[in-house]
């Protein structure tokens, strides 16, 4: 067996050095490697969105990365999209609009439309419909996905305000 | 308690016309914020110390021959500490077991999970392998040897059916009507319904259509695989991580398969990503259980790719479907006849009884005759998918009706009302309907903007169809306790898969008069809660929400009791209402009185409730599509789906039901298929080739909510996760027969499919 | 996943000395390899990235010389580079096709082709825009023009320790237009049933091609460059007649075979659709300056 390699890489805000073989994922030794278990496996062949992550500022599937390549990278997981003073908008977003029902797809919703709200922050219906397609949801039809993106959206333009009930501010 | 007086404690409230105070609204769910952070723990997600993984040997071939199998080489690659093969599987009883939504006999549910003799479907399991990293577990699956004699494959229906057909399993014989056959068949079963006089009514029928329709297998394609961690203990107590939609039912099939009793059995449901019917069924859990014990009582994670998923777990059947309906001038169905056989894959099993049961039972008909066929062919065995064979069932059916109401040119929702059934009539297989919403719901698609919004362009077209399906009950239970802050810590056994903890915190918090936000709960595993069925039927809400209705009332009863015991007074003194306990000039609230009576003995309560009043759930849906004619696709343009829920706990997880239910069908409709080659292979095992619905391939979908009470629940409540998965394909055939003139009689319709269909009607 | 090592090349010269090792295999988006790997479809010894090295990953746009287009540049930075956008749009069309978001942050133009699929989205595209790709061996750089470069289903030209360092684009003259579309079942994610790639050149007028060029996916064991429909539209008018006439050529030229993404009949049926649909849109975008 080849042996272990050394990667040094900065995850959700820390240097993190770790040990993987070559032929690991990034996904794997985010998940059996660092114990970050909130991206998914769903497919393991870059179909389905549930792995994805953010690598030096692009969007990828972490199932077609090596984690070798992420040496020397900087990578933010869904662990790494809350701020210390909570929840990340998108994230108030998905839980106000019901925008999950199993919750498996949606590490993978969220990261990738931190990825849209970054370069696009007032993205139409049709973009964010565009922009998701290459996340699988199979429980919600995507309706009240595609509407927590669009509000999320515009509560980080300051255009719209999440919902001001108890449970949001226990949140 | 039995379900009738079950009803009667339920129904004494009257459902329905009162005020709801938490019933209605739409809190975040409790377990909403683990969910977005990715701190849920999904089954795969376990790593117990100490953990090996295992991987799967699968057979290349659908139809073949074992003549050996040489694990050796395997068990001598370093790092493998156990392989396992049929032969560690313990002799299965030839019996059937039921597993709630279908029923499976033992000895083929073993097979199924590890080939035995044969292998019966490419993709079936033959071995299993634990090692000490899944890249050395997958290594070792190369190096077993195992010599196939491969046998023809039998991969179509209506070939299956043939006389001089290739035989799958060699002892089984045909149960016609009733009476076992006597010689060599795939055709597992025969039943009918049947009433009135067929004859008599197509001879009163002005107009008569009859179609054929061919469908292909699909697949639930929950995102998550199956997977499996399992701990074999020295002492005989087992320990079981996994990804289920019911731990009672995991608990039970490991009791079966592995005859290790029900006691030293614990089965711990992690989240689960997605099931719709095909996570009832063990496939992992033996092995991983079997890997664990010989490897030296180590945990053992078993998870699958997704081709495994595709290749080897539960689709829904294919099928062929033949119609005949007739009806007079007037609108009226006269007499309906239709003849269903289903793919049950490679043992018996497939929901053809439910597909018949449900194919006519939007319409009263008083001549009526349905046949369905269980046959076996070289795929995996079917496993049930949300509303099991409704989809198919309804779309000859809704088809068919769409060409009458043509013939007839009669408004489509209008030409239903006119059939529509309601209370007291009739279904397909013979019991009256109780009070139903089919009548409230066409009215309501009807009256809804979409059903008269212009529809303009050359290739554009607008279908409707209308479902029933039939919801199921089952045994429920839920306990809670009365914490010293007046909060209440509720324990359900049903597993959550869209959000059903917030409809159980509803419910309980509805009964006691408390914020959603002072329940918590929590889903308990096989040790922590009494026995619950799997989250299947659409029956979480309506069963498990009754039981925690139960619980409400105990709650409160005990609530009572230690007020009076304060108060020295009489229990029957004491009433509550809206967080206030008052008895004369004795008031306290809730939390008041849980800090005054913490004096540390418990007030708890539990409770177990086995209803039979599900009521039956109807459903229209109406969609728009763009055809393009020179390349056959399919575009939505609207759509709306209309649906009686009863009583929509919480408003907004209804609507995600009916539109997950409705993306699903559509997926069925338009694209997904299994794709076989001639030898049997399955050539589309991946979300790349089996091709779900993206985002970008639906419209919002609008839910619109009906609500008919179900009075045969306190809260009136309806399953909703099923019907809505039966309607997308007749409404989308019909809305492509307007945009096109081609009627559609194949699933998927396809790009490929419609083109054909075009040019055969150019032809 | 077999075992295999993991090197990152320093230099082309570095990676060609690698790649001439038996099992060494060039990985740079990974979005091909890694599944091939994980599937056992091929086999590795050694991965050797190069997606670091400058000579891949360069993207330099010159008004005479045209673009430099590196095999490694990720089709994410290709469909959002302003110049590509404007000069070279149906690079742009079959950039942003190539899988979701996700794939085109680490999928490169280079992979797409060296991964030999009829059905690449990238090769249409790239041989109506007349690329040229420029590989580095043992024995030095040579050139092949992009419809030479793949030899069969998943085979292209490259030898041992042959590596495709970039494409060498020619500047487009004025009323060029092009554009490359496929056809799917869904609207994203899905390979394509069939691909067609087009670009035109129209004189002054506007109403007459100079010259043409088509290209079709997924209808050949290669992508498939139909010189003779290009040829047919030289110096005709721009009339919906001709270029049906030369969609037929191409639909003629079309030799597909039943799969499970189509069948024969489909494809030869979209053959023509599509290419009809691609060379009006090129038409179009040539006449409204490449917008």
């Amino acid at each position: 067996m080849s042996s272990k390699v050394l990667v040094r890489s900065h995850i959700n805000g820390e240097n993190i050095d770790f040990l993987v073989e070559p032929r690991q994922s990034l996904l794997e030794a985010l998940r059996d490697v660092l114990g970050l278990t909130g991206s998914k496996e769903g497919c393991n062949n870059g179909n389905c969105g549930a792995c994805n992550v953010i690598l030096n500022g692009v969007l990828v599937n972490s199932c077609l990365v090596l984690a070798v390549e992420a040496d020397g990278g900087k990578v933010i997981t869904i662990e790494g999209i809350a701020g210390p003073d909570g929840l990340h908008p998108l994230q108030q977003a998905f839980l106000q609009e019901a925008a999950l029902q199993c919750g498996i797809c949606t590490p993978g919703f969220i990261v990738s439309a931190k990825a849209l709200l970054d370069r696009n922050p007032n993205p139409t219906e049709d973009a964010v419909r565009h922009w998701l397609a290459g996340n699988l949801c199979r429980c919600t039809g995507y309706d009240k996905i595609v509407r927590a993106v669009l509000l999320a959206a515009a509560v980080m333009r300051d255009e719209a305000s999440l919902d001001a009930s108890d449970d949001l501010q226990a949140v | 308690m039995n379900a009738k007086d079950k009803l009667k404690t339920g129904a004494a409230d009257g459902p329905a016309t009162r005020e709801y105070t938490v019933i209605g609204t739409r809190p975040v769910r409790p377990d909403g914020v683990d969910k977005v952070t990715g701190r849920a723990l999904y089954g795969a997600d376990v790593h117990p110390t100490g953990l090996l993984y295992g991987a799967v040997l699968r057979s290349p071939h659908a139809h073949a021959r074992i003549v050996s199998i040489d694990t050796r080489e395997a068990e001598a690659l370093p790092g493998v500490k156990a392989v396992i093969t049929a032969a560690d599987m313990p002799e299965a009883a030839d019996e059937v077991s039921d597993h709630g939504e279908t029923s499976v006999n033992i000895r083929y549910q073993s097979w199924n999970i590890l080939a035995r003799g044969k292998v019966l479907y490419h993709g079936h399991a033959m071995a299993a392998v634990a090692a000490t990293s899944l890249h050395i577990a997958q290594e070792a699956l190369k190096l077993i040897r195992v010599e196939y004699e491969v046998l023809p494959p039998v991969l179509d229906v209506r070939a299956a059916m043939a006389a001089d057909a290739t035989i799958i399993l060699e002892n089984l014989r045909t149960d016609e009507l009733g009476h076992k056959g006597d010689r060599p068949t795939n055709i597992a079963s025969h039943m009918r319904h049947e009433r009135g006089d067929l004859d008599a009514g197509f001879a009163q029928a002005d107009v008569i259509v009859e179609r054929e329709f061919t469908t292909s297998m699909v697949h639930q394609g929950y995102i998550e695989p199956q997977n499996a961690t399992a701990l074999y203990n020295p002492d005989g107590q087992v320990t079981i991580w996994t990804s289920t939609q019911g731990a009672f039912g995991v608990r039970s099939q490991i009791e079966e398969l592995l005859h290790i009793p029900v006691s030293r059995i614990r089965v711990i449901p992690m989240e689960i990503g997605g099931g719709f019917g095909g996570k009832n069924d063990v496939y992992l859990e033996p092995l991983a259980t079997l890997l664990s014990k010989k490897s030296g009582y180590r945990p053992v994670k078993l998870t699958m790719s997704r081709a495994d998923v595709l290749q080897a777990t539960g689709p829904t059947s294919g099928s062929y479907i033949r119609v005949k309906m007739g009806a007079d001038k007037t609108g009226r169905l006269t007499a309906a006849e239709a003849y269903l056989a289903y793919e049950a894959g490679a043992f018996p099993g497939s929901p053809v009884e439910s597909g018949a049961n449900g194919i006519f039972n939007a319409y009263r008909l008083d001549n009526l005759r349905v046949d369905g066929y269980d046959v076996l062919v070289n795929k995996p065995k079917t496993a049930a998918y949300r509303a099991p064979g409704g989809s198919n069932a309804s779309f000859a059916s809704e088809s068919v009706v769409d060409e009458l109401c043509r013939k007839l040119e009669m408004d489509p929702i209008e030409f239903r009302l006119r059939n529509a059934v309601k209370e007291g009539d009739r279904k397909v297989d013979g019991p009256r309907y109780p009070r139903i919403g089919l009548i409230e719901t066409l009215e309501a698609a009807r009256a809804h903007p979409h059903y008269h919004a212009p529809l303009e362009g050359p290739h554009r077209g607008r279908g409707v169809a209308c479902a029933y399906w039939g919801n199921y009950g089952g045994r429920s239970s839920a306990s809670g306790s009365i914490n010293r802050d007046g909060t209440v810590s509720l324990v359900e056994g049903s597993v959550d898969i869209g959000g059903s903890r917030a409809a159980m915190a509803m419910q309980l918090a509805e009964v006691l008069e408390v914020p959603v936000t002072d329940v918590k709960p929590l889903v308990g595993d096989t040790d922590s809660v009494a026995y619950t069925e799997g989250t299947y039927g659409s029956r979480t809400t309506f069963a498990t929400g009754w039981a925690v209705y139960e619980l409400g009332l105990k709650l409160k009863q005990r609530l009572c009791e230690r007020a009076a015991e304060l108060w020295e007074i009489d229990p029957e003194e004491v009433s509550y209402a809206a967080g206030v306990f008052t008895a004369g000039a004795h008031r306290m609230t809730l939390k008041a009185l849980a800090r005054e009576i913490d004096d540390g003995r418990p007030l708890m309560a539990s409770a177990t409730v086995l209803p039979e009043t599900e009521g039956p759930a109807f459903a229209v849906h109406i969609v728009d599509v763009d055809v393009d004619p020179e390349t056959g696709k399919v575009q939505l343009l609207r759509y709306t789906a209309v649906q009686d829920v009863g009583t929509a706990i919480h408003p907004s997880y209804v609507e995600g039901q009916i539109q997950g239910g409705a993306a699903q069908g559509i997926g069925w409709a338009l694209n997904e298929e299994y794709v076989y080659d001639a030898e049997g292979h399955m050539l589309n095992a991946s979300f790349l080739d089996y091709r779900m619905p993206t985002a970008l391939d639906l419209p919002m979908i609008d839910a619109v909510i009906v609500e008919v009470p179900n009075p045969g629940h306190p809260y009136g409540v309806r399953g909703v996760g099923e019907v809505p998965i039966v309607p997308p394909p007749g409404a989308l055939a019909n809305a492509i027969y307007r945009a096109l003139g081609v009627r559609m009689t194949v699933l998927p319709m396809s790009p490929g499919h419609v083109l054909e269909a075009l040019w055969a009607i150019e032809d | 996943m077999q075992d295999f090592d993991y090197i990152r090349a320093r230099n082309i010269e570095e990676a060609v000395g690698l790649l001439a090792q038996d099992g060494a295999r060039i990985l740079s988006g990974g979005t091909d390899l890694i599944v091939q790997l994980r599937e056992g479809r091929r086999d590795a010894c050694v991965v050797v990235d190069i997606k670091s090295l400058p000579e891949v990953n360069v993207l330099d746009y010159d008004l005479e010389t045209g673009l430099t287009l590196g095999a490694a540049v990720p089709c994410g930075r290709i469909s959002s580079d302003p110049t590509v956008r404007a000069v070279y749009p149906g690079l742009v069309d079959a950039a942003s096709l190539i899988g979701g978001v996700q794939i085109q942050g680490r999928a490169t133009l280079g992979g797409n082709l060296c991964n030999a699929s009829p059905a690449a989205d990238s090769a249409p595209a790239l041989i109506v825009h007349g690329a040229t790709c420029v590989i580095a061996g043992p024995d030095g750089r040579r050139e092949v023009p992009a419809e030479d470069f793949c030899i069969g289903p998943g085979r292209n030209t490259l030898g041992r320790g042959e590596i495709l360092l970039s494409f060498r684009i020619p500047a487009p003259p004025a009323h060029f237009g092009a554009y490359y579309l496929r056809f799917i079942p869904r609207n994203e994610m899905d390979i394509a049933v069939v691909g067609a790639g087009t670009s035109v050149v129209l004189d002054e007028t506007l109403e007459h091609f100079v010259c043409a060029r088509v290209a079709l996916g997924a209808v050949a064991p290669t992508p498939l460059y139909v010189r003779e429909a290009g040829e047919y539209l030289a110096g005709k008018s721009v009339t919906p007649e001709e270029i049906e006439a030369a969609a037929r050529i191409a639909r003629e030229a079309a030799r597909p075979i039943t799969d499970m993404r189509g069948t024969t009949a489909q494809r030869k049926h979209l053959s023509g659709v599509l290419a009809r649909r691609a060379l009006t849109e090129a038409v179009a975008r040539a006449r409204t300056g490449g917008k």
